[in-house]
């Protein structure tokens, strides 16, 4: 009963926030703002993540796969492809649910019980379109930005493992992502992109806008916006894949 | 003028405020007054729409704020100015973003208009050296001040204050109360004032409404309290003492 009333209530609050902007000019200002919050400031965490992350599945995958039998440029393949797939767009997402999401909720939540949620619809500003929507629309630009930029850096991590670590020398790896690299496989990833980029920014900034209370549930908004961000983050994850990849 | 027909809210099952009746006259302020979880709040709230009253109407000049479409209801807010219990300043922008946000949002003035409606606003609650300074780095006599401020920004008719006096020294709530009556008077603005302190009741309150438990048992001026029965008088040293 409680999930079909949240879920209810989560609907309605999407779709409140497509109002008419009051002010456009106040509209793109507060979205750049909200870009710059979520794009630019995830850089570093995003940058560090990627490189570990695709150092380390090289070498694991370089582990599983010594066999004279197998060309070692195999792993190449193995580690672009399932960066595209489902390292950079996932992990990364799952980070930045941790990261934005948190933010978001808790200021949000802080913006509710201080009132200032009220002082705007006094003002007679839709409170949740005036909040809500340019995080949305800055998650839907820069979360995609953020995944490429993740997938170059995940790849570009195996490729400095395999050499540094003596397993292959760059050009056989890039060789083998080369191989099997579609733009299919880059689309999965952008879907994914673009789902959990509105998954993260609309679940969080919901649990904002419905805190009640004190400091406390700005606290627990915020714990919730991560706990199920990350859920349906992972729930979408297979739908997308068993669509996409398993026709 | 604002004016309450039969105002009735309940939460559950827990009724707050009953047939609540009323007139509201501009350029006065209107007190109402009543001991702690009497349905002040949810009141003020029903008044500017930021809960619904099952039951009522309540007509800003005519207009029935409950039963219009949000677009009317919105035309209706640009006319409210509203001051918070807890201020309800914007804490990411400064003194001055605050006073100049209802503007930004709605005027058509152009930018150095704004800006010396801001440094006015500001000047006429005699804030004008501390546009520069965030919330968190004024006191709260002040943040009620910015709050004023940008409650009147914009040309408002109607002005509705929860408890401007909570937490504020003996003085500095004299200085917030003066202020008050003086907007109210200069713009013929119609003010609603919420306080469970008797001393601003009889010190500013033309009007003056007593809430208690939800009904309303008195309203009138403060020259009729003196007329006023016995038990008028008892209700209202009641309330006066059962407060914080
Ligand atoms: N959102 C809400 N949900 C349920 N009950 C509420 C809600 N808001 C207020 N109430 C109830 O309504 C009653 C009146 O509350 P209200 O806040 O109006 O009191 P008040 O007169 O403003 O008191 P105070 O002087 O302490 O601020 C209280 O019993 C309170 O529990
Ligand atoms: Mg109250």
């Amino acid at each position: 009963m409680k999930f079909f009333f949240e879920l209810g209530r989560y609907l309605l609050f999407l779709r409140s926030m497509f109002f008419k902007p009051e002010r456009l000019s106040v509209f793109v200002e507060r979205t750049l703002h909200e870009m710059n919050n979520i794009g630019v400031g995830s850089l570093p965490i995003v940058a560090i993540i990627s490189i570990f992350v695709g150092a380390v599945t090289t070498v694991q995958t370089a582990y599983q796969l010594i066999s004279p039998f197998i060309p070692v440029k195999i792993i190449g393949t193995i580690v672009s492809d399932s960066s595209l797939l489902e390292l950079a767009p996932t992990i990364t997402c799952l980070v930045l649910a941790g990261k934005v999401g948190a933010n978001i909720a808790s200021e949000v939540g802080n913006m509710r019980v201080t009132e200032q949620i009220d002082a705007l619809e006094v003002m007679g500003i839709n409170s949740s379109g005036y909040l809500g929507l340019p995080k949305i629309i800055a998650g839907l630009i820069m979360i995609p930005c953020l995944i490429i930029f993740a997938n170059f850096l995940l790849i570009s991590g195996g490729i400095l493992a395999a050499q540094l670590t003596g397993i292959m020398p760059p050009n056989e790896f890039i060789q083998g992502a080369r191989d099997t690299f579609t733009f299919f496989t880059l689309s999965v990833s952008m879907t994914k992109a673009f789902v959990f980029a509105l998954i993260i920014t609309s679940v969080s900034t919901y649990e904002g806008y419905y805190a009640d209370g004190g400091a406390l549930e700005v606290g627990e908004a915020g714990t919730r916006a991560v706990t199920r961000s990350c859920i349906f983050i992972l729930f979408f994850d297979f739908i997308i894949a068993k669509l996409m990849l398993n026709a | 003028m604002l004016e309450l027909q039969n105002i009735n809210k309940s939460f559950d099952d827990k009724q707050v405020l009953f047939d609540i009746n009323a007139k509201f006259e501009p350029g006065v302020p209107n007190l109402i007054i009543g001991a702690s979880g009497g349905g002040k709040s949810v009141l003020l709230k029903c008044m500017v729409g930021l809960m619904k009253p099952e039951k009522g109407n309540i007509l800003y000049d005519g207009r029935d704020f409950v039963h219009l479409e949000y677009e009317q209801v919105k035309e209706i807010r640009r006319e409210i100015g509203m001051l918070f219990q807890g201020t309800a300043l914007f804490d990411s922008l400064t003194v001055a973003e605050n006073v100049k946000f209802p503007l930004k949002m709605f005027s058509k003035m152009n930018d150095s208009e704004i800006k010396d409606r801001v440094n006015f606003c500001l000047e006429r609650v005699q804030l004008g050296g501390a546009g520069e300074k965030y919330p968190a780095e004024i006191s709260g006599g002040m943040k009620k001040r910015v709050g004023i401020a940008r409650a009147i920004a914009m040309n408002i008719k109607y002005l509705f204050c929860d408890e401007p006096n909570s937490g504020l020294d003996p003085i500095t709530s004299r200085v917030i109360d003066d202020l008050l009556l003086d907007i109210t008077a200069e713009y013929g603005i119609t003010t609603m004032i919420i306080s469970h302190d008797m001393k601003t009741a009889f010190d500013i309150g033309d009007k003056i409404l007593f809430l208690y438990e939800g009904k309303i048992r008195w309203q009138g001026s403060k020259n009729e309290i003196h007329s006023a029965g016995k038990e008028i008088k008892e209700l209202g040293a009641f309330i006066a003492s059962s407060q914080i």
